[in-house]
């Protein structure tokens, strides 16, 4: 039995937070709350995701206003000192406006908003988030963003492959994202970033479920 | 009373597909001498200080925390003593 308590942040505009909440908790029958974004704490939660969507309506950058929101200072203390999170989409890019990850996601290089399913590698299988893939393994997840473009600048990008920190690659890159970053880890392995959407590949009825390799892989780190 | 007036702007280094997309209607109009577009963010800010070195400091400030992005962003601004209104 997992041990994870997942805690949902849901800000003024996420969207993806319900789908969150159905795959841990409907799926992989995992303790699962929302945490609204004025609450101060996170409480007794151990696994903290902050879902896709448009917080703030994406106004000024995205991600930039959510990263000054009450619960973020206690989700930025929790995440320096070992604690899992995961952003996804507009989670991720929240992620790199705190600065818990390298880079920034700009606007897609067609400036399409794009939504439709991806191929990915996975790069790095020696990871919380990645335990239940194989290495170099093919998965297919939905991407739904108008800004996920992953940018940073030479020398953090060599230390993110020097380090193991890119964990997905896109096979047909869709956005323009330098090195076809689809997702990365931070340095010591318990955040992690990404603009495909796995909760959005975690149900048979979906017709795909490879999202639940990923998903599964951090809650079963907590066994 | 002071105003900041913020311009924010994308880094030489990084695409701008926005900017591109503009100067490639701008070119088909007949604009062929434009041969470079990038497109930023104009921010004005009401300060209520009546010393222009803090009205700088706050504006400063305002865009390290909050307003550009220093990954992908440069920003520059002027203060302009306002009689308020």
């Amino acid at each position: 039995m997992s041990k994870a308590k997942v805690g949902i942040v849901v800000f003024p505009g996420s969207n993806c937070d319900h789908d969150a909440y159905f795959a841990f908790k409907d799926i992989l029958k995992v303790d699962t709350k929302f945490l609204w974004h004025k609450e101060e704490s996170i409480g007794d939660r151990n696994l903290i995701i902050l879902p896709g969507g448009f917080s703030y309506g994406d106004y000024l950058r995205c991600g930039a206003i959510a990263r000054f929101s009450n619960l973020m200072s206690d989700i930025i203390n929790f995440a320096n000192n070992g604690g899992v999170v995961i952003g996804i989409c507009n989670g991720f890019q929240i992620l790199c406006e705190t600065g818990l990850l390298p880079g920034v996601l700009l606007k897609n290089k067609n400036l399409q908003f794009i939504c439709k399913t991806v191929s990915l590698t996975v790069e790095n299988n020696k990871s919380i988030f990645t335990g239940n893939c194989e290495i170099k393994e093919v998965i297919n997840i939905p991407i739904a963003h108008g800004e996920g473009c992953y940018f940073c600048d030479d020398n953090t990008l060599m230390e993110l492959i020097s380090n193991n920190q890119i964990l997905f690659t896109y096979n047909d890159n869709p956005n323009g994202s330098l090195n076809n970053i689809a997702g990365i880890q931070n340095i010591k392995r318990n955040i992690l970033g990404m603009m495909p959407h796995p909760e959005r590949a975690a149900d048979e009825i979906l017709g795909n479920t490879d999202g639940i390799k990923i998903l599964s892989s951090v809650v079963e780190s907590f066994e | 009373m002071f105003i900041a007036k913020i311009r924010i702007t994308l880094r030489s280094s990084i695409l701008d597909p926005q900017g591109k997309a503009v100067e490639g209607s701008l070119n088909s109009l007949g604009f062929e001498e434009i041969i470079d577009t990038r497109i930023g963010k104009y921010i004005e800010l009401k300060i209520d200080s009546d010393k222009k070195a803090e009205a700088e400091n706050i504006a400063g400030l305002a865009c390290k925390k909050l307003l550009a992005n220093p990954v992908m962003e440069n920003y520059e601004f002027d203060i302009i003593k306002s009689d308020g209104g």
